[in-house]
């Protein structure tokens, strides 16, 4: 055995997912658990394609109404307004604080498109076997994974408008359904990206080298 | 061969031999690259004094008022606490857990939970339930916001700085201590090195 040309799936080594144990696996043994830790032990995580597809479908289905809907209700003496994701950015911008619209505009309108893309991308590439570019993939992944969190800053920045705007006599500001929306969309794609295991990635490279 | 001498890359499964590691190296993966463990020295020392640290500005940050806005007179402040409260009060409630959830319960949880596993293992005991609580850490730190929740104070103190008299409270600080703390534990946390001491006491 030559180590370093070779995987632990390919040795029928389990590597535990919590503790990184590796665990040697029996044929036919079913609900392996790690002797450490006594987390369930798999190859791969299990239904990963599956898996990460059902938080992908559901976070699609979010993102219209997420963008369309408005996230923030504005009453005031000179009358109510509705501001979605995208007026948010306008506004900002408007109002001379373009560094700030940019912000906005990259966590909350670039990067759950672009999370959503990518991991399309490799879902649907794993799933055909390929073999392009494991490294520019996984690097792919890791960024996704990365990003994921500052998604969040629109739902921060609603929820302190609302708490601060609330009992001023002069407007109130109310969370809408996109904010809702959008947060889901936020949870749902961290959710796909956690059920998406890497390996896949590498897995049919691996098979061809034999 | 043993197997506790192997190591399989979490991201890209290749099998590699673990080697031991000095003066803060980092091992990573021949493949990918990927972090596979590192040596922090004084890990449970370094990580310990950081999450206390981190503990005492978390409760400032949660205590105390985060902003305030004046309007003709009326002052209005913001704490964590209150602001998941009107979200609340206005029938937003899923919106109101997530906040709750990933700036409060998440950073909460994973303070509390590292200094519970940390200050047994500076006087060379494992707390009791070590194994099922570094399972718990992994899972719930992808939730902890803090840094995010920052951002999103500073955005919003931009959108009224136009409509009204705003200012920065007590809390705002904490957070913004809070955050270098974090990812200070962070990095100085090598869970590879308490898995090991796990497996070496039972
Ligand atoms: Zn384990
Ligand atoms: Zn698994
Ligand atoms: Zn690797």
């Amino acid at each position: 055995m030559n180590v370093g040309d070779i995987t632990a799936g390919q040795m029928g080594f389990y590597a535990c997912h919590v503790c990184n144990l590796l665990a040697k696996s029996e044929p036919g043994e079913h609900d392996a658990v790690c002797r450490r830790c006594g987390s369930p032990l798999h190859l791969r995580k299990p239904d990963s394609v599956a898996r990460t597809w059902a938080f992908l479908i559901a976070a699609y289905i979010l993102f219209v109404p997420a963008n369309v809907m408005p996230i923030m209700h504005t009453s005031s003496l000179f009358g109510a307004q509705a501001d979605t994701i995208m007026s948010g950015v306008i506004y900002l911008w408007m109002s001379g604080s373009w560094h700030l619209a940019l912000v906005v505009f990259i966590a909350s309108i670039l990067v759950p498109s672009a999370k959503l893309l990518a991991l399309t991308f490799l879902v649907v590439s794993v799933q055909r076997r390929s073999t392009w570019e494991p490294m520019q993939r996984t690097k792919l992944y890791r960024v996704v994974e990365f990003v994921g969190r500052w998604s969040m800053l629109d739902i921060f920045v609603v929820a302190i408008l609302v708490a601060l705007v609330h009992l001023q006599s002069l407007a109130t500001i109310e969370a809408g359904f996109g904010a809702v929306a959008f947060g889901g969309v936020v949870v749902l794609t961290m959710l796909a990206a956690m059920e998406f295991d890497p390996r896949l990635i590498w897995d049919p490279k691996r098979v061809q080298h034999g | 061969m043993e197997l506790s001498s192997l190591i399989a890359c979490h991201e890209c499964d290749l099998l590699q031999r673990r080697v031991p590691l000095a003066g803060g190296a980092v091992a990573c993966c021949r493949c990918c690259h990927a972090v596979l463990y590192r040596d922090s020295p004084n890990g449970i020392d370094r990580t310990l004094a950081y999450t206390l640290g981190a503990l005492f500005l978390f409760l400032i940050a949660n205590l105390y008022p985060i902003v305030g806005l004046e309007v003709q007179g009326n002052r209005q402040v913001a704490t964590l606490y209150g602001t998941v409260h009107a979200l609340w009060n206005d029938g937003r409630e899923e919106v109101a857990s997530l906040v709750a959830f990933t700036t409060m319960v998440s950073p909460a949880l994973e303070i509390i939970l590292l200094a519970y596993l940390l200050i047994p293992l500076r006087f060379n005991r494992i707390a009791e339930g070590t194994i099922p609580v570094l399972r718990f850490l992994q899972t719930v730190k992808p939730w902890s916001m803090t840094e995010v929740f920052l951002l999103g104070v500073l955005v919003s103190l931009v959108k009224l700085e136009h409509l009204a008299h705003v200012e920065t409270g007590i809390g705002l600080w904490a957070f913004a201590g809070l955050i270098p703390l974090l990812i200070a534990a962070a990095g100085a946390f090598s869970p590879d090195e308490i898995w090991n001491k796990v497996s070496r006491t039972s």
